[in-house]
Formats: C-alpha cells, structure tokens, sequence
C-alpha cells in the first residue's frame, strides 16, 4: 500500500461552503525586507489577547521568544552568519537574517486531520481554526504538525499572570490568520502592524504570483539563494496557506525541509495496523488450536 | 550552527514533543492486554475450555474498565471527554480508536457482568464474540495512533510498529491469564504469550532496523533502558514460560516477567518519541536526505 494522491485544494473545501465560500487567504512572508522589529509579534498577542509567557533573555541574537506554540503565534527568528564582507577590505563581516514565523494553514493539515472533536476546522477562507469552545484538550494536534506550530496551553508556561486572567487553559492554540478580522474584511493583526510589507496578505494565488516576481528581481540583483518555501501545491503538505521566501535553507530558520503530512501515509498506518490485529487474531487461535489434540 | 554535518536553529526541535503523559503508554498497555485476552476469552469459550475462558473475559473487564480514566486523566479539558464522541474520523487514529474502546468496553463489561451472574449464556457469548473480535484492532490500533504524527521514530516505524504492540499484547495477556488459570486449563494462555513475546521482539528487530539511524533514541537513555529491560524481560519471560509454564509458580514467574517486559516496550517506544522530537537531527537529517535522493 502506498501513499495517499493528495490535491492541490484543501479536502472538502471550498464546496462545502457552498454560496459562503471565500477565496482562499493567506500570508507570503518576504523575509528579504524583514527588519526584525517584532512588530508582528506584538500585534497578534495584542489582538488575539494571547498570554504574556515570561520575559527571558535567550542569547540567541535578538530571539528572546524561542518558538511557536500556545502563546506564540507569530516567532521572528534571528540568525547571524559569518560572511566576508564585500567591498571594503575583505575581512570579515556578518550577515543577519530575520524571518517572521507562522501557522502554515497548510492544504493538507495535520492538526486538523488527527483532530478526534471537529474542533481544528477548515475556515470558508480555506484557513485552518481551534474551535476553543469544542477542543477538549487531547493534544493529538501536537505531535501531528510537520512544522511544531499548535501546543497545549499549560499553566505552567505563564508563570507572570494572575489566576484570574487566564483563558484558554487545557485547550491547543495557534494562528487563526484574525479569523475574527477576516469576517469583517480586515487584514490580520500581524500584516497590518508589519512596517516594511514583510508580511503580505491577500488571496493566496495573487499571493503566489507575487512571490514569483519577487523572486525573479531578487535573482535578477544577483540574490542567488532566495528561495520559496511552501508555494508549491505538489509539496508534502499539498502547499501552504502562509508561505515563504527565505534566503537560506529552510533548517536554519528552524523550518522542516521536507515536511510532509503524517496523513499521507494513512493507507499504510491503517494497513499494517489491520495486519498486525488479523495477525494476533490467528495467534490466538492457533494458540487455541493447539490444545485439541 | 552547522556542526555534525546539518544546520539547524540553535539546535532547537522542529517538531513539538507530545503533551501526552506517561498515562498514555500505561493505557497502551492495559488495552493491549484487554484486547488480546478478549479475544483469547472469546476461543476458549468457542473450543468449550470454560475456566480459561472466565479469567480471560475478567483480565479482559480488569484492564478495560480502568482504560477510560486513564484515557480521560490526560485531557487538557477532562470535562469535557465526550466531545470525542462528537464524530467518527477515519483520518484520526483517535477517534476510530475512542470507538473501538467504547465498543469494546461496553461489550467486555456485559460479558464479565453475565459471567459473573451466570446467566444469559446468549448474551454473553453474543457479547464475547463482539468484544473478542474488536479485541485485536484495540490491540493495535494505539500503533496506528502514534505512526499517524510527525515525532520521526513513530512515524517512520509505521509499517512495524502495530506488530510490536500485537506481539507486546498477546505477552501480556497471556501471561497474565497462564498466571490466574489453573496450569491444566491455561495451556492455550501459555502458546499465545510466548508466541507473543517471540513476535514483540521480532517486530522490535525489524522496527529498528527499518528506522536505521533514527533507532538512536532507542539505544540512548530513559527509552534505551527501557527497551533493553523490555528485550530482557520479554526474553526471560517467553523461555521461562516455554520450559516451566506447566507449573503454577513457573507460570506465575514467566506471567509477571511478560507482563513487565510488555509494559517497559509501551514506556520505550513512548520516550523514544519523545527523544526523537526533542532532536531536531532525527527531523533534519532524514529530509534533507529525502531532497537529496529526489534530486532537489
């Protein structure tokens, strides 16, 4: 048994909408233009009213926030190369990169395929949603990100708020691309405070094609390692909702190569699951057989 | 940042590690236990060996009436368990698997309940015969659960793993049922553990060598002492059971080691999960070979 054929389109959408069918949204993050100012960063915690956890320093470059998870939902990533400089006198020199990180509202979701309660859903914008009020905690969405994006809220991780301010404890959080502003025909929180278009929005095919003329001006200026991350349908996730252009590989800013969705594999999951059961079915009754001589 | 050969950001992980805790791999091992001796109930009753066919249906009752809290206990959200009943879900493991349970214990819990009354022989075989046919896919579907992620040493072992936890759940339960039945009645209880312990520790051979480097994390701490414990104890216990299990105290030995080495497997694979995420070399290195093999 072999892998699932999986489309370019999301499973069930936008059909399933029917007359509320929307375009499909979603983010090209241009990191080429990203200043690192963690504008993003602010503005979806300040919107989405997600917790305050913890003030560190890190000593990784400017990143004193580490990683996505349950009180991330946008991570601006800093990353320092030695370079020779060119120009001057050729000694050495430092190049930074920056990268603001998100949910990929991939077309074929992880999270939302292992999801046992319907509360990870497929949004009319094809963007991928918890439902807080039906997510009841199991944290299979967890482990199922190719990406490690979704986490569990713990109480632990936000040792600075009182206990009556905390919301959403025990229940999986991560980007809801401002499905909230979406309904109301505004951008999400993240693209509108970003200073420099970093971040873009809008539909995802005018997205696309804007990323591949980007690429080729930046080609064209001698950028020879800007790459696309995730505008590709014919990628392991199906293609993501929020894509990139990174001008490294995708491991240095902590991305996953070659990501592909666990579900891919479900024939063979299933497949060997029923064989190993049929197997232990026969053992017993071999076992049992056994005895009747 | 790009030492031993891939590059990576701060050595962060790229996956996130399970929130699970270590409940879960103990309720790996109780339903594995439960499905394997409702099935073994469900033949001795059919081949007439009633006394076996009692002990089996109560380790079975035993170990699946405590799956549900064990099940619940690790919810973010406890209250609120019941919504996993709001869908069936093939693309989720969970949730086929959150049926299977239902069915399994509803039918289990009916059989021990008329087992126990003595009556309704109908019911109760009609009730054996449902829970001891789910029993296996109970078994193994917890593989099918962990293989259906992106943490690299479940997901990679997809094709073996069921086959560890079949053979991991036939050990367990026959062990545990040659420990309770009388040595002259359990005789079918003593073939399924040491068949049982033969194929956990096959399937656990050809897992790790299918998963080749990533078989680290079962060779490094927590997880590789506990596969080791797992391998030594599966071992004992198989070969005590073959060469002693007629006697009751060799079959109480033999039943308890297969019970600890089944349970220390479920522990194993469940922290080389862990490790294997925690390591963003067990996610990197594979892809990148991936990309590399693919010509990109």
């Amino acid at each position: 048994m072999s892998a699932l054929e999986l489309g370019a389109q999301p499973l069930g959408w936008p059909e399933s909408y029917g007359e509320d069918a929307q375009p499909r949204l979603g983010f090209f993050t241009d990191t080429s233009v990203c200043i690192g100012c963690k504008a993003c960063e602010i503005a979806c915690k300040e919107w989405n009213l997600v917790p305050e956890d913890g003030l560190r320093f890190s000593g990784e470059s400017f990143d004193n926030t580490g990683s996505l998870g349950a009180n991330t939902w946008r991570h601006v990533a800093f990353i320092e190369q030695r370079r020779v400089a060119t120009g001057g006198d050729g000694g050495d020199g430092v190049r930074w990169l920056m990268s603001s990180d998100v949910c990929k509202h991939c077309t074929h979701a992880g999270c939302l395929d292992v999801c046992p309660t319907g509360a990870l859903f497929r949004t009319e914008f094809g963007t991928v949603v918890v439902q807080q009020e039906i997510c009841n905690g199991c944290g299979y969405c967890v482990p199922a990100c190719p990406f490690g994006v979704i986490d569990r809220r713990e109480r632990e991780q936000l040792p600075s708020i009182g206990d009556g301010e905390v919301h959403g404890l025990g229940t999986t959080h991560k980007c809801t691309l401002c499905y909230d502003r979406l309904k109301d025909d505004m951008e999400p929180a993240c693209a509108q405070a970003c200073p420099t278009k970093s971040i873009q929005f809008g539909p995802l095919d005018e997205l696309r094609s804007r990323a591949r003329t980007r690429l080729e001006r930046l080609h064209a200026e001698g950028v020879s390692e800007a790459r696309l991350y995730g505008d590709d349908p014919s990628d392991g996730v199906g293609g993501m909702g929020a894509f990139f252009l990174l001008l490294d590989e995708p491991e240095v800013y902590g991305l996953p190569p070659d990501p592909v969705v666990p579900t891919r594999q479900l024939p063979q999951i299933w497949g060997a699951a029923f064989a190993a059961g049929a197997a232990l079915l026969g053992a017993v009754a071999v076992a049992m057989a056994g005895s009747r001589e | 940042m790009s030492s031993d050969g891939f590059r990576s950001y701060y050595g962060k992980p790229v996956v996130k590690r399970p929130v699970w805790e270590p409940v879960i791999p103990a309720y790996f091992f109780v339903g594995g236990t439960a499905g394997a001796a409702a099935s073994l109930g469900l033949a001795a009753r059919l081949s007439g060996n009633e006394r076996l066919a009692r002990t089996a249906t109560y380790v079975d009752a035993a170990c699946i009436a405590v799956s549900p809290a064990l099940l619940i206990a690790d919810l973010g959200r406890p209250e609120r368990f019941l919504h996993m009943l709001r869908m069936f879900k093939v693309t989720s493991p969970m949730s086929v698997g959150t049926w299977i349970v239902s069915a399994s214990g509803l039918a289990s819990g009916a059989g021990a309940v008329l087992e126990l009354a003595g009556r309704g022989p109908r019911a109760r075989l009609a009730a054996q015969v449902a829970a001891g046919l789910l029993g296996p896919f109970l078994s193994t579907y917890t593989a099918a659960l962990l293989a259906d992620t992106s943490i690299p040493v479940w997901h990679e072992a997809r094709r073996e793993l069921p086959f560890v936890f079949a053979g991991s759940s036939a050990a367990s339960a026959g062990g545990a049922c040659a420990l309770l039945a009388p040595p002259g009645h359990a005789g079918p209880a003593r073939r399924l553990a040491v068949a049982g312990a033969a194929l956990e520790l096959a399937a656990g051979r050809a897992m790790e060598r299918r998963l080749g480097m990533l078989a680290e994390p079962y060779r490094k701490g927590a997880a590789g002492f506990l596969a080791g414990a797992a391998r030594a104890l599966t071992a004992a216990g198989g070969l005590t059971m073959l060469l002693t299990g007629r006697s009751r105290r060799g079959a109480a030995v033999a039943g308890g080691l297969l019970l600890a080495g089944s349970a220390c497997e479920r522990f194993s694979v469940f922290r080389a999960g862990f490790a294997s995420a925690d390591d963003p070399r067990y996610t990197i290195v594979p892809q990148r070979q991936r990309l590399e093999d693919r010509g990109a």
